[in-house]
């Protein structure tokens, strides 16, 4: 088993790697570019167990520790 | 007064804190993060540094160390905690201060002397700072933009918790003298019980006068100050 955890900056907070990235992006020619955030990707490999209880357990670890929800939404999937 | 000046694998101004704390006359010990008692401390300074490789994020990992818990206990009870730079990151952390710090609006790291404009001289960090100065301190860091959600700072405003602002020399908070972004020039704020203060520039690093500035000494002669007062 495996949990993937997608962590983005807070719309509200500045993100100057995101904005860096899409005005190379412009440069570069490509168009239609909205936006960019840049965030964390964390893959975290399991023992197994139940999927439902992996879930509680690494939501609140992405509450308490992988995000700071001051500043960064995170996304959790677990995937078998 | 005796100090207690934490380490964490890569803080890389402990030793400088020791020493802005001795030329004003007073001792400190050197605690390792994996401690769990400050002994006999009247004040914890939380020094600069990378603790833990700034991995995941500043201070994220530095929060959990076993002395963490004795520094939020030591707080609880009233105890003067000053973070510096990565200490005010860990602070903010640890949730012992609102907001985060996040990456420099421009990218870079600054490492250059900036100027600071100190908000309420009543605090037990701002006491003896001469009414008006201007501060002149130096900063090292990537990621010092300070934010907050705006219902938190307008809470830091009415309660005159945000310490110290980057201003230019004249003490005008502009834009361009804003080294990295940080929502309303904020450089430093204190908690609400006004005992734990945590400010990005480096007071240790312009502490005599050889170093530039000794503007910085009057950040620790405050919290001497401030325990001598309530020692008598």
């Amino acid at each position: 088993m495996k949990a993937k955890i997608i962590v983005t900056p807070k719309k509200a907070v500045v993100d100057p790697q995101g904005k860096t990235v899409q005005n190379a992006l412009e440069h570069m020619g490509y168009r239609g570019i909205k936006a960019v955030h840049v965030g964390k990707y964390l893959e975290v490999e399991l023992d197994g167990g139940d999927k439902e209880s992996v879930r509680k357990s690494l939501d609140e670890a992405c509450h308490k520790f992988l995000s700071n929800p001051v500043i960064e939404d995170y996304k959790l999937e677990i995937a078998d | 007064m005796k100090f207690a000046v934490l380490q964490f694998p890569a803080s890389n101004c402990d030793q400088d804190s020791v020493h802005a704390v001795r030329v004003l006359g007073h001792s400190s010990r050197l605690v390792w993060h994996k401690e769990c008692s400050l002994g006999d401390a009247d004040a914890v300074i939380i020094p600069g540094g990378f603790s833990y490789g700034d991995y995941l994020r500043t201070g994220a990992i530095a929060r959990f160390s076993p002395v963490m818990q004795a520094v939020r206990a030591f707080a609880d009870n009233g105890g003067p905690v000053l973070g510096l730079c990565n200490g005010f990151q860990i602070l903010c952390e640890a949730g012992m201060l609102p907001g985060a710090l996040v990456r420099n609006r421009d990218l870079q790291f600054h490492c250059e002397h900036v100027f600071l404009k100190t908000n309420n001289l009543e605090s037990s960090f701002t006491n003896s700072i001469p009414n008006g100065k201007i501060l002149k301190i130096p900063i090292a860091h990537g990621e010092g933009c300070y934010f907050a959600d705006q219902a938190t700072l307008e809470t830091l405003k009415a309660n005159r918790r945000i310490l110290w602002q980057y201003c230019d020399a004249r003490g005008n908070l502009t834009e361009i003298a804003n080294p990295n972004g940080s929502l309303l020039n904020i450089a430093g704020i204190c908690n609400e019980q006004g005992n734990v203060a945590g400010l990005m520039p480096h007071p240790e690093r312009a502490s005599e006068s050889i170093l530039g500035s000794d503007d910085g000494k009057w950040i620790f002669q405050s919290v001497i100050a401030a325990f001598e007062e309530k020692r008598v």
